[in-house]
C-alpha cells in the first residue's frame, strides 16, 4: 500500500510546504528556546500542576468519549440519511467551529446554567447545577471539540463503499448490525483520526471552559487555564506549563499512533 | 418455491419493466448490454431497491407488492447474492465472512464457523479460512463470495456479473466450478451477465433484456437459433455443444466429432460462432477437418444476413449473406454440407 | 490568551496607521510630533497604554485632549496591566502607561522605561457585585463563606484576586468560591447572567457594568485600596502630549471623571 516514489517533490509544492513547516514549527521553537528548563523539575513537583494536568487529560478523554458516543451516530445521519434539512443540520453542527469559544461558554450558560432553559429545570427538579463543576468542563470541551469528530467521521462514511452495506443486508444484517459489524470497522481509521483531532482540541480548550466551568484548582482548572493565569503573574512558569502540556499531548498522540499503526499493520 | 417477479422501476431515460419466473433448481440468465436494467432487476429482487410497481414473491412468501404496500427489507429475505467484485468484508477473515450471514440470523459462533469451514472446503478454499480477503486471488475471492451467499441455504441465489471482474483464464475455471455448484443448488438462481458465454454455459433459460424490456426469452439453444432481433442475433448466435475432449478432438454427447486447435481433455463445451460456419451444396474439395452433412431446418433474415438453423449429428447455427443464400437456392429442408476451421472452434471446460 | 493576541495585533496596526496619518494636522507630515514649549498646541499621535478598568474614563479624557488640540490624535491600548507591562518591556512604542497596580508599574520602572517617578493618580476599592435585585440576599463579606451560594472571585494571579485575598485575611473570612476568574470582566459576566450569586470586583467595575449588576460596599474594603500609578515613558515618541495627558488626569476635571466612574481620589 505504501509505495515509495523516487521522484522528488515538485518545487511549487516544496516551497509552500517548507514555509508551512516553518510557520507551524517556529513558534514552538520560540517557546522551547525561552523555556527556563531549570524551573521544570520544581514546576513538575508542584501539586497544583499535576492536578491541572490530570484534570486536563481526564476531561479531554471524557469529552472525546462523549463525542464518539454522540458524534458518530450524528455523522452517520449526516452521511446516510436522506432526510431533508440535512444541509441545514450540517451547518448547525459546524457552528461551534466558528463561534468564539467564550461566546460558546456564554451560550452554554443560557442553556445549562442555573438560569438556563434546561439548567433551571435541572436545578428545580433534581437540585443539580452544572456550572463550576468538572461536568461543566467536559460539556464545554465536548461542545467545542465534537464537530471535529463529526466532520472527520462523516467524510470517512461518505468515502466508504456503501455496497458493503448492501452485501451485509443480503446476508441478513439489519441496519444496526450492518453499522456495528461492517460500516464502523470500515471507517475505523476515520473515526480514529476524528477522535484524535477531537481529543487534541478538547485538551487545548480554554475559552468555553473558563466561561462555563469557571476556574477552580482541582475541579475545573485545566492546563490551558493554569497557563493563562500563570501568564498574568509569572510568564516563565507559564511557558514551562505550556511545554509540559505540549509534551504530554504529543507523547500521548505518538503512543496511540504507534498502537494504531501496529494494529492495522497486523490486519493488512 | 418458484420465484416470480413482475416489477417496474424508473431508471433515467426508460422504465425497467421486467417479468420473470424461476422454478426451484432452475438457473435464469438475464442477458443484455450494460445499462439495460439487469442490475436494477437484481437490486429489486434483493430488496435493496423498492420497485415503483409490481410484485415479487417466492412461493407464497410475498417480498414486494406495491399495490398492497408490502416491502420486505433485504435483510429479511432468504437470499444469497454474489457481486461482481466479491465485496468480501476486508476487516474479517474469510471464515468470518462466510459465517457472517449465519451469525446475523442467530446461529451460534462455533456452529456458524463450522458451517463456514464446510462451505469453504466445498469451494476449494479449505486452507484459506484464516486469511483476509486482500490475501486471496480474484478467483479465490469470488469462490469465497459464493460460499458466503450459499451457506445460509437461501431460497433464491442472485449472481450479479459474478465472472466479469476475473481475468480470462480464471474466468474459465470459476465458470466451470460455478456450473457444478449451481447444479447442486436446489433454489432459484438469477444470473445477470453481459457475456453470452456465461448465459449459454450456466443457464437453463435466458431472458434477453434491452432498454429495460425483455426482448426474448427461451432456452439458450432456442434463443441462439431463433434470435428475434438483430441485437439478439449478434449477441447470442453462439452454438454451444457439450462433449468430451481427447487431445485436439472432441466427441460430442449427441454424436459426431469436432476438431479443435487447442488440445484439451475431459468434459467440455465446444463453441462455434455462426459467422465462422460455411455452407455448401456439395461436399467441399480439399477435405477440411470439420465437415458435416446437415439439413436446413429454418432460416430467418436479419439485415444483410440470414440466420440458418442446421440439424444433423453436429447441430449448428450459421449466418450466410442474403446474396449467398439466394445463389445457393437454400430453403428449409435442403441438405447441405457445413464446414468450420478448427481454429475457429473455442473449447470451454464444463 | 487567544483574545489578547488579536488585540495586541490590532494595537500594532493602529499604531502604524496612526504614524502614517499623524501629520495631517501639522505643517510637515514627515516631521512627526511637535515638541514645542508649553502653551503651544500639541500635535502628532499620543499612545496611552492603560489598564482595562480605565477604558471609559480615559477614552473620555482622550477625546477632551483631542478637542483642545485639533492636531493631536490620542490612541489607546486597553488591556490587563501585566500584558501591557510585557508589551512595553518588549519595546511597544507607548507614551504613557497607566497601571491598575504598583507591581506592574514596577516592572516597567525597574526596566528603566519610566521617565521620572510614577505618580498614583487614583485608587479603586473592592465592592460586592450581585445580580440585579440581589436574589441571594447577600449583605456583606461574610456571605462569601457560605457554601450554598455560587460565588466568583478573581484568581490570585490577577490584581483583583490579590486584593480579595487581602480583605478576606483581614476580615478573617474563609471564602468558599466556586470559581477563580481570570479577570474582572469574566467575573462580572457570570454575575450579569445570574450564574453566581456574588462576585468580588472593583467599585469601578460595578459602576461600568450597568443595570444588570448592583454593588454593595463593605467596610473591609479599606484594607485593600488599590493604587493606580501613571507614568510618562522614557522612550515616549511624543513626550509633550504625554505630560499633558498625565496632567489632565490629575486635574480637577480628570479626578471628577474618575469619581463618576467609581474611582476614589488617592
Amino acid at each position: 500500500m505504501r509505495r515509495r516514489r523516487e521522484t522528488g517533490v515538485p518545487a511549487p509544492l516544496l516551497v509552500p510546504a517548507a514555509v508551512a513547516v516553518a510557520f507551524l514549527v517556529l513558534p514552538l521553537a520560540g517557546l522551547l528556546v525561552r523555556t527556563p528548563w531549570a524551573d521544570l523539575p520544581a514546576q513538575l513537583a508542584e501539586p497544583a500542576v499535576g492536578q491541572a494536568l490530570r484534570l486536563s487529560l481526564v476531561s479531554a478523554t471524557l469529552a472525546t468519549g462523549v463525542s464518539l458516543l454522540l458524534g458518530v451516530p450524528l455523522a452517520w445521519v449526516l452521511a446516510r440519511s436522506r432526510a431533508r434539512g440535512r444541509s441545514v443540520l450540517r451547518a448547525l453542527v459546524t457552528v461551534p467551529l466558528v463561534l468564539p469559544p467564550v461566546v460558546g461558554g456564554v451560550a452554554l450558560f443560557l442553556v445549562l446554567g442555573r438560569q438556563g432553559i434546561v439548567g433551571r429545570w435541572l436545578d428545580e427538579a433534581f437540585g443539580v447545577t452544572i456550572p463550576f463543576t468538572t461536568t461543566a468542563v467536559v460539556i464545554a470541551e465536548t461542545f467545542v471539540a465534537m464537530p471535529f469528530l463529526v466532520i472527520s467521521v462523516e467524510g470517512a462514511l461518505r468515502a466508504a463503499d456503501t455496497r458493503f452495506e448492501d452485501a451485509a443486508a443480503t446476508l441478513g444484517a439489519d441496519r444496526w448490525t450492518t453499522f456495528r459489524r461492517v460500516t464502523l470497522p470500515l471507517v475505523a481509521p476515520g473515526v480514529a483520526a476524528g477522535a484524535v483531532l477531537c481529543w487534541a482540541r478538547a485538551l487545548g480548550e480554554f475559552g468555553a471552559t473558563i466561561t462555563f466551568a469557571g476556574n477552580f484548582p482541582g475541579t475545573t482548572q485545566t492546563m490551558p487555564l493554569a497557563v493563562y493565569l500563570e501568564l498574568q503573574s509569572d510568564p516563565p512558569a507559564a511557558i514551562v506549563l505550556s511545554v509540559l502540556l505540549l509534551a504530554v499531548s504529543l507523547g500521548t498522540l505518538l503512543l496511540l499512533r504507534d498502537r494504531w499503526l501496529t494494529r492495522s499493520g497486523a490486519a493488512a | 418455491m418458484t420465484l416470480t417477479a413482475a416489477v417496474e422501476v424508473p431508471r433515467g431515460a426508460f422504465t425497467v419493466a421486467l417479468d420473470v419466473a424461476v422454478a426451484p433448481g432452475e438457473v435464469l440468465a438475464v442477458l443484455g448490454p450494460n445499462g439495460a436494467g439487469k442490475s436494477t432487476l437484481l437490486r429489486v429482487l434483493a430488496g435493496l431497491l423498492p420497485p415503483d410497481g409490481g410484485r415479487v414473491a417466492v412461493g407464497d412468501d410475498v417480498w414486494d407488492d406495491v399495490a398492497a404496500g408490502v416491502h420486505v427489507p433485504a435483510h429479511e429475505r432468504r437470499l444469497g447474492m454474489v457481486f461482481q467484485d466479491h465485496l468480501l468484508f476486508p476487516h474479517l477473515s474469510v471464515t468470518e465472512n462466510v459465517a457472517f450471514g449465519l451469525r446475523t440470523r442467530g446461529v451460534r459462533r462455533a456452529e456458524a464457523r463450522a458451517a463456514a469451514r464446510g462451505w469453504l472446503a466445498r469451494v476449494g478454499l479449505g486452507e484459506m479460512g484464516d486469511r483476509r480477503p486482500a490475501q486471496l486471488s480474484g478467483g479465490q475471492a469470488q469462490r469465497a463470495a459464493l460460499a458466503r451467499a450459499l451457506v445460509g441455504d437461501p431460497a433464491v441465489l442472485l449472481l450479479d456479473e459474478p465472472l466479469s471482474a476475473l481475468d480470462a483464464r480464471t474466468r474459465l475455471t470459476v465458470r466451470a466450478e460455478l456450473r457444478h455448484h449451481l447444479a447442486d443448488y436446489p433454489g432459484s438462481t438469477v444470473l445477470v451477465t453481459h457475456d453470452p458465454v456465461d448465459a449459454m454455459a450456466l443457464a437453463d433459460r435466458v431472458v434477453v433484456v434491452e432498454d429495460g424490456r425483455v426482448v426474448q426469452e427461451g432456452t439458450p439453444a432456442e434463443v441462439s437459433r431463433h434470435p428475434r432481433t438483430d441485437y439478439v442475433a449478434r449477441l447470442v448466435g453462439l452454438s454451444l455443444l457439450p462433449g468430451t475432449a481427447e487431445g485436439t478432438g472432441v466427441r460430442l454427447d449427441g454424436g459426431g466429432r469436432v476438431a479443435v486447435a487447442e488440445a484439451a481433455s475431459g468434459p467440455v463445451f465446444v463453441a462455434v460462432r455462426p459467422e465462422s460456419v460455411a455452407l455448401y451444396l456439395a461436399r467441399p474439395e480439399g477435405s477440411p477437418r470439420n465437415v458435416w452433412p446437415a439439413r436446413l431446418v429454418s432460416a430467418t433474415p436479419h439485415g444483410a444476413t440470414v440466420r440458418c438453423e442446421l440439424d444433423g449429428e453436429v447441430p449448428l447455427v450459421a449466418d450466410v449473406t442474403a446474396t449467398a443464400f439466394a445463389e445457393l437456392g437454400l430453403a428449409p429442408g435442403v441438405a447441405v454440407w457445413a464446414t468450420v476451421k478448427a481454429s475457429e472452434v473455442a473449447v470451454y471446460a464444463r | 490568551m487567544m483574545e489578547r493576541v488579536p488585540l495586541a495585533l490590532a494595537a500594532a496596526l493602529l499604531l502604524s496607521l496612526a504614524a502614517c496619518g499623524g501629520g495631517s494636522g501639522g505643517e510637515d507630515a514627515a516631521a512627526g510630533p511637535s515638541t514645542d514649549p508649553a502653551g503651544e498646541e500639541l500635535t502628532g499621535t499620543l499612545t496611552v497604554f492603560a489598564a482595562a478598568s480605565l477604558t471609559d474614563v480615559f477614552t473620555e479624557l482622550g477625546e477632551r485632549l483631542e478637542q483642545e488640540n485639533p492636531g493631536l490624535s490620542v490612541q489607546f491600548s486597553f488591556a490587563g496591566s501585566s500584558a501591557l507591562a510585557t508589551q512595553i518591556t518588549q519595546g511597544a512604542p507607548a507614551d504613557v502607561f497607566a497601571s491598575a497596580n504598583p507591581p506592574q508599574m514596577a516592572v516597567v520602572a525597574d526596566a528603566g522605561l519610566a521617565a521620572g517617578d510614577p505618580e498614583v493618580v487614583t485608587t479603586n476599592v473592592l465592592e460586592i457585585a450581585v445580580p440585579a435585585g440581589n436574589p441571594a440576599g447577600v449583605s456583606g463579606l461574610a456571605d462569601f463563606a457560605r457554601e450554598d451560594l455560587a460565588l466568583a472571585l478573581c484568581a490570585a494571579e490577577v490584581p483583583c484576586g490579590a486584593a480579595s485575598q487581602q480583605v478576606f485575611e483581614a476580615a478573617g473570612v474563609d471564602a468558599a468560591p466556586d470559581t477563580l476568574e481570570e479577570d474582572v470582566r469574566a467575573a462580572l459576566t457570570k454575575v450579569e447572567l445570574g450564574e453566581v450569586d456574588a462576585a468580588l470586583v472593583y467599585a469601578s467595575d460595578v459602576a461600568a457594568a450597568g443595570d444588570a449588576v448592583e454593588g454593595i460596599a463593605f467596610p473591609e474594603a479599606e484594607d485593600a485600596v488599590n493604587d493606580y500609578p501613571i507614568a510618562v515613558l522614557a522612550g515616549a515618541p511624543n513626550p509633550a502630549a504625554a505630560e499633558a495627558f498625565v496632567e489632565l488626569v490629575a486635574s480637577g476635571a480628570g479626578q471628577q471623571a474618575l469619581a463618576d466612574a467609581g474611582f476614589r481620589a488617592p
